[in-house]
Formats: C-alpha cells, structure tokens, sequence
C-alpha cells in the first residue's frame, strides 16, 4: 500500500441529493407511466387523443340518439345513432335462421341442455366429469341431431344388412381369437357392445317421436354457427390426434399419408375446401346418393380443423422426453396404454392454448360458409341488409356491430378460458 | 441353468402369436391403408367419370382456351372481355400475389408497431395495443372485411364528394384516386439509377460491416442507403431533364378522370387483412421480446448500450428467431385469407376461378388449380422464410 493519493477515492462529502420522488399515489404512478419524458409525454398526449377519437364516435353511435323500439325503418330513418330497433326485429332470425317459430323451442331445448352440461364440464371441482363428458360427447350430439333435424331417419330398413355385418365382424374376432389360443370372451363382449351400442343409437334415430322434419336449409343464424363450430371442434380433436399419431408412427406409409394430409389441408385455403365440398364432392359420389349442404360443410370444416389440430397434437408430442415412452415400455405397457395414460395426457396438457387457439380459429372461420350459401350468423346479418323494411343508412353499421360483438364474446371467453386452464394445469413446469 | 438352456436349444420356446408381432401387424396395418386408399380413389374416379359423363362435362383443362366474355375490374395484365379463362385465371393470380405482398408488408410494419407498443412502459400506449389485439384478434376476418368494404368504403360519398387528400388524393365511393406518373423519354435512366442504388446499398453494407469488424469503428449505413436509395434516381431525374409527368385525377360532372384508382374492393380486403393479421403479428413480436431474458436487457445497459441500440441490436436480433417460424405462418396465413376476396368481389384467383367455374361447370379443374397455386405459394414462402430463419440462426459450436 502506497500513501499516493488514489485518483478515484473522494477527498470530500458529495453534495446531498434531493430526496426521492413519490413512488407511491396517483401523481407518482401517472409521473412513472405516462410522462416520465418529454417523448413519453407527446406518446400519451397522441394516444389520448386516439383513444377520443376511435371510442367516442363508437359511444355515441351505440348509445347517443339510437332508436330502442320500432317497427320499421321510420324509427331509425334521421337518427345518427344505432338502429337496435332493426336488431330486436330481427333477432330471432339472427338466432334461428329460417326455423320454423313453432319449432323453436327445440332449438332452445338444445341450446339449454348444451349450456348445462358444458358449464359443469368447465368448471374443474364439479365431480363427475366423466359421465358428463361422455353425456356430451354421446348422448347430446345424439339429442341435438333428433331435436333439431326431426330425427325419424328409417335406419330400420337396414336391419338385416346390419345384423349380418355385425355377426360377421364378431365370427372375424372370435375365428382370429380361436387361431391365436386366446380366449374370445373379451373379443365377442367388446365387439358386442360396440355393435349394439351403435344399434341402439342408430335406432333411437330412426324411431318416430312425432317431431316434425325440418330440412337443414331452414336452418341458420347463430344455430348454424354452433353446430357447425361444436361439430368441427368434436371431429377435429379425435381426428387431429389420430393424425399426429400417424405422422410420428413408424410405419412409413401411415407416416406418408397422414403427412401428406396434412400439409393438404394446411397448405390451402377454408374457402376452396368449402368450394370443393360443395360443388366437387357430389361428383364423386356414387348416383343416387345425395349429401346435405350442411352436411357437406361440416366435413370440409372438421378435415381442414383436424390437420391443424394434428399440428397442434404434434407439437405436445415432440414435447414429452423420451424417457417417458421408455419408461411406459419398461412397466410393460402397449402402445394404446401407453399412448392413452403416459403420453397423451401430457402431450394435451402442454398444448392446450394451442387447442383453444384452433376451436378460436375454427369458431370464427365458420362465417365463410355464407359463401357457399348457408347462412350462419353472419350470413343472417348480412342477408337482413337487402330488407327494404329496415333500409337505412346506419343499419349495416348496426348488423355489424352486433355481429361483433356476439363473435368477440365467444371468441374472447375462449382465450380467457384457456388462460386459466393453463395456469391451472402449468404443474411441475413452474421455477 | 445349464440344464434349462439345453432344454432350450433341444425345444424351441413356444412362439407367439404373429398377430402380437409388431412388424407383422405394421404391415397389415398399412397393408389395408394403401387398399382402402386405393378403393377409395378408385371409386371416386369412376363416380366423377360417370357424374361428369351424365352432366356432359368433358373433363381436361381444354376450357382454358375458349374465350371468357368477362374482364377483372382490377388486373397487372392487359385482359379484356376478349381474353381467354386462362389469361383470366393468369390475371386473378397477379392480383392475389399483389395483395399478398402489400398485405405482408403492411401487416409486418402494423404489428411490430403494436407489439412493441404492448411492452411499452407508457400506461396508455401499451393499452390502446392491448385493446387492438383483443379486439381485432376475436372478431371473424370476413366481418371485418364487410365491414370496411360495406359499411366504410361503399358509404364514402359519390366522386363529386370526394374526400380530398393533399389536393391530389381523392377518395370516395369508386376508390382511392391519386396522381399517376407518366414515364416519358429518357426515364429508363431512373431505373438504372435505381438499380444502381440497390447494387450500392449492398456494396456499402458489406463494405461497412468489415470496417466494423477490423476497426471498431461504426457507418451510419441506414442514412446512407435512404440517401443512395431517393438521391440517386432524383439525381438521375433532373439529368435526363425530368421526363416524369403526373396524369392528375380531375373532377368531371359525374366521376373522376385520369389518375390512378385503387378499386375499393382492394382498399378494403387490403386494410382488413393488413388489421387482422397485424394483431396476431403483434402478439408474435411480443412473445419474442419476452422471451430474451431481461439479463440481455441488464447486460447491454450496463456495457452503456442506450434504449435504443439495446433494442436494436441486442433484443431484437435474438427475439427474431424466436419471431420467424410463427411469423411464417402468419405470412401464410394471409395469403390464404386473401382468398376471402370472394366476398366482395376482389378478382383475385378464387373469385376469378369462381366465375371461370359458374360459366364452364369444369368445377374439378378450377378447384384443382386454385390448391395448387395455394400449395405452391405456400411452399415458397415456408421455404423462403426456412432460409431467413437459417441466415438469422444461432450460430453454435
């Protein structure tokens, strides 16, 4: 140690500073946030300004000299507000379509019963989750076809035909059980109660409750945007895993087919699938057998979501580490046991935002079915505009904002849904 | 033990059953996949043939040739009534390509814009961003473009209303008018000259970063290139005596004449897209941003980085990898929405092939076409967007 003076050390007090600012209180927050520099200050300044001049406009035109009731476009004709008067008129529409107004409460039977059974099936502590999964996933789409449709279908015709396929496929079994030395007990009860099980719903399908029939081009609105949504989003989970499944299998054709299904249906647009399934698909059908649009529809939707969803499956797949599948092998386990407790159940835990994103997606891409001429919500709305009766200038703008709104809700309750699974199911991940 | 093995060896162990051999079943598996597959395009052909045959559609692609008897409204060829459905569909896919790139670029420049915002510290800023993304991320594509097309642009007053813009710029219910240049005599040299500016700017960044790398020292290569990019052509303008002329939009009794018209049709599919996909790209940057730790953020401030060189070259490079691959699927998703043009009657290539599809029927080929151009634009962009993602990747040992 020199006794030289070292440069840097202070020979003499600093000057005191001045005590800190508030870091507490309205002044200090809007201080720190919003006009802690002279560019902070312009940011906020503009963005108010913004604000004012987006939000009030949408204000005044909801809520400022709308009309609320009326029967015609003289209620709304010389106002600068909303025409909600037109909305209410039409409501109905917007929810049923063209459905017959005697037949409505099918449609809220349906509606109803969704809601109460979904509701609980969201909420993690209700008990009983497996029996309301399967009530939704079995008994309700069975329920909502008959309601909606009249149901009365006249599978009975095919009675014979069934009964022998179905003790064919049995004979199959049990002969394959008998070849390999096991017991066909199990082979005959599983094939038989799945047999008998389709039986019966195909039957309560064709049984007569004396609703009457209502054709699916009679249906529309809301209606049509729920059933073609719920009907996508049911078909495309199941078939999406089965794809991402066969696109990491090691059977190279499974592989090469699902991979080329895939980046199909990935790499075109909804639009185009929904062309092809209106207007290609009846060509390559055999004469005599005829699809319903609706129908038609609904498998262009459920293909094209299920190659995302398959992408979505397979990212939570390549997430899992190997030593999961080693260690399911090493107790034993074959590869649907496996597949069906160690790794799917975390595989879908990890992707879960992934799966609500695609039900997003799917929900709102329903509204290009309006194209191909069904008319969902959205196709409603826009179908209401060429209605002389309510022709007036702010009555597009009204329809849409409606729309909107009815889309965002479901579409924005989703993603705060899947936010908070994710952060109840973010177990074991967290530091 | 060794009696158990010799036993063994003396009598084979009972073998399983070959329904139990995995390989065995693999093949069966894929044995009745490639025959249902094969079944099932069978039938389907037979079906088409026959459907076709009942219909008196001859399949093929000959329809191209025959004449379409409608024009695009909007076209970067010159087509007419005259031209055939094969120029039309040619015509159709220009157009798709066109709002694809202009769409891409507007809606990149949206949403870095707002995905920075989100994460900006000022309470107000990062709100309206917020409030933007869940807005426009929640709301169906095709009611926005309704919307804008419908219940904004179709509701712009007549072209004697016109909004004016700068006193060049009219917008109203036909379109968007602005000024069209004229390229006279000698204007090739501005095209030169911009080349040579882009030819330029490369030399200079290269030049620039090896400066960088031997000397430390740094070129302020952004205000160069602008400089190169406008000065050399606007140099180039007045030597070859400015032989650019601008044909302006004029007010007749009834419309505009002259000038250029953006179709509104375009406008509207162009903001409705560029808003839509900006929201998700938005939510793509910020996801990126937050994914470089903060230490990058400490690290560079304490090394005397600023704000904004932090940002610049110490966050964004690294959040850029984390950006690409989703950002691709958003490029591509956009592409693809553009379809939605068939809503409101954007001549792009489906709503072209949907009218080339109403009058010949040839529903096969149309739809065959159209995924195909869907197909190929999409593995160009993945594979273009695969080899930027390569270029920006981690380099690591």
């Amino acid at each position: 140690m020199s006794d030289k003076s070292i440069a840097y050390v202070r020979t003499e007090m600093a000057p005191e500073l001045p005590a800190p600012d508030n870091t507490h209180g309205p002044v200090a927050w809007m201080t720190h946030n919003l006009f802690s520099s002279i560019p902070h200050t312009i940011l906020t300044l503009l963005g108010i300004y913004i604000i004012y001049q987006l939000s009030w406009p949408l204000l005044k035109f909801s809520f400022y000299d709308v009309a609320w009731t009326g029967e015609g476009r003289e209620a709304c004709a010389g106002k600068t507000g909303a025409c909600w008067a037109y909305v209410r008129a039409y409501f109905s529409q917007f929810v049923y379509g063209r459905y017959p107004v005697a037949e409505y409460w099918r449609v809220d039977i349906v509606f109803a019963v969704g809601a109460l059974g979904l509701i609980p099936a969201l909420i993690p502590s209700v008990p009983y989750k497996r029996f309301n999964i399967l009530f939704m996933l079995i008994a309700y789409p069975v329920m909502t076809f008959i309601l909606l449709s009249g149901g009365n279908l006249s599978f009975e015709d095919y009675l014979v035909e069934y009964s022998i396929l179905f003790v064919v496929i049995v004979a199959i079994g049990v002969a394959i059980a008998v070849a390999t030395k096991s017991n066909p007990k199990p082979v005959v009860l599983t094939l038989g109660g799945i047999g008998i099980a389709i039986a019966l719903i195909l039957g309560i399908m064709s049984y007569d409750f004396g609703l009457t029939h209502v054709e699916t081009d009679k249906w529309g609105g809301f209606l049509v945007t729920l059933v073609i949504a719920v009907t996508g989003i049911a078909a495309s989970l199941p078939l999406g895993i089965a794809l991402a499944l066969g696109r990491r299998s090691n059977m190279p054709i499974i592989r090469l087919v699902s991979v080329i299904f895939i980046e199909f249906w990935r790499g075109v647009p909804l639009i185009t699938v929904l062309f092809m399934s209106s207007v290609v698909l009846p060509l390559f059908l055999p004469e005599g057998v005829t699809f319903d649009k609706l129908l038609r529809a609904l498998i262009g939707v459920a293909l094209f979501s299920a190659a995302y969803m398959a992408e979505v499956v397979r990212g939570g797949l390549q997430a899992i580490p190997k030593g999961q599948y080693e260690g399911a092998s090493a107790l034993g386990l074959t590869f649907w046991q496996s597949t069906g407790l160690i790794i799917m159940p975390q595989a879908l835990k990890l992707v879960i935002p992934g799966i609500v994103n695609t039900f997003i997606g799917l929900f709102k891409d329903t509204t290009l079915v309006l194209i191909i001429g069904l008319f969902d919500l959205l196709g409603q709305v826009q179908f209401s505009f060429t209605d002389a009766k309510w022709s007036t200038p702010n009555t597009s703008h009204t329809g849409y904002l409606f729309a909107a709104i009815v889309f965002w809700i479901f579409c924005f309750g989703m993603s705060r849904y899947s936010i908070f699974m994710e952060n109840r199911l973010h177990t074991g991940h967290k530091r | 033990m060794a009696a158990n093995s010799h036993a063994n060896t003396d009598k084979p162990a009972e073998k399983g059953s070959i329904f139990n051999d995995p390989k065995v079943r693999g093949i069966v598996y894929q044995v009745a996949l490639v025959s249902g597959l094969a079944y099932l395009v069978w039938s389907i052909i037979q079906n088409a043939a026959r459907n076709l045959e009942k219909q008196n559609i001859a399949s093929g692609f000959g329809f191209m040739d025959g004449t379409a008897g409608f024009a695009p409204n909007q076209s970067l060829i010159d087509v007419s009534a005259a031209s055939t459905y094969g120029e039309i569909f040619i015509a159709g896919l220009l157009n798709t390509l066109l709002m694809a790139v202009i769409g891409i670029i507007f809606a990149t420049i949206v949403g870095f814009i707002m995905g920075i915002a989100r994460l900006s510290n000022n309470w107000v800023v990062s709100k309206i961003a917020t409030v933007y993304i869940e807005i426009v991320r929640n709301i169906p594509l095709l009611l926005q473009i309704f919307f804008w097309y419908f219940a904004v642009l179709r509701a712009l007053p007549h072209p004697k209303q016109s909004h004016v813009f700068l006193s060049e710029f009219y917008l109203n219910n036909r379109g968007f008018f602005m000024p069209k240049p004229i390229f006279g005599e000698g204007s090739e040299l501005i095209g030169y000259a911009l080349v040579a500016a882009i030819v330029g700017i490369f030399a200079l960044i290269n030049w620039a970063k090896k400066r960088q790398m031997e000397t430390g020292k740094r070129f302020p290569v952004l205000w160069t290139s602008l400089a190169l990019l406008f000065g050399l052509p606007l140099v180039a303008y007045f030597l070859s005596g400015m032989p650019v002329t601008f044909d302006h939009p004029v007010k007749t009794k009834f419309s505009l004449k002259g000038g250029m018209r953006v179709i509104p049709e375009f406008v509207g599919l162009l903001l409705a897209l560029t808003i839509y996909t900006g929201a998700f790209i938005a939510e793509i940057v910020r996801a990126g941003i937050l994914a470089v730790s903060h230490g990058q953020t400490e690290a560079a401030h304490a090394l005397g980085l600023r704000n904004g060189p932090t940002l610049r070259l110490v966050i964004i490079p690294q959040a850029m990898r984390v950006i690409i691959p989703p950002l691709t699927s958003q490029y591509l998703n956009l592409t693809k929405n553009s379809s939605l043009a068939v809503a409101i009657a954007y001549p792009d290539i489906v709503s072209a092939g949907g009218t080339i599809l109403n009058q010949t029927g040839q529903a096969i080929e149309v739809i065959g076409i159209w995924m195909i151009v869907y197909l190929s634009i999409s593995l160009l962009i993945s594979l273009f967007m695969n080899w930027y993602n390569r270029s920006i990747a981690m380099v690591e040992r």
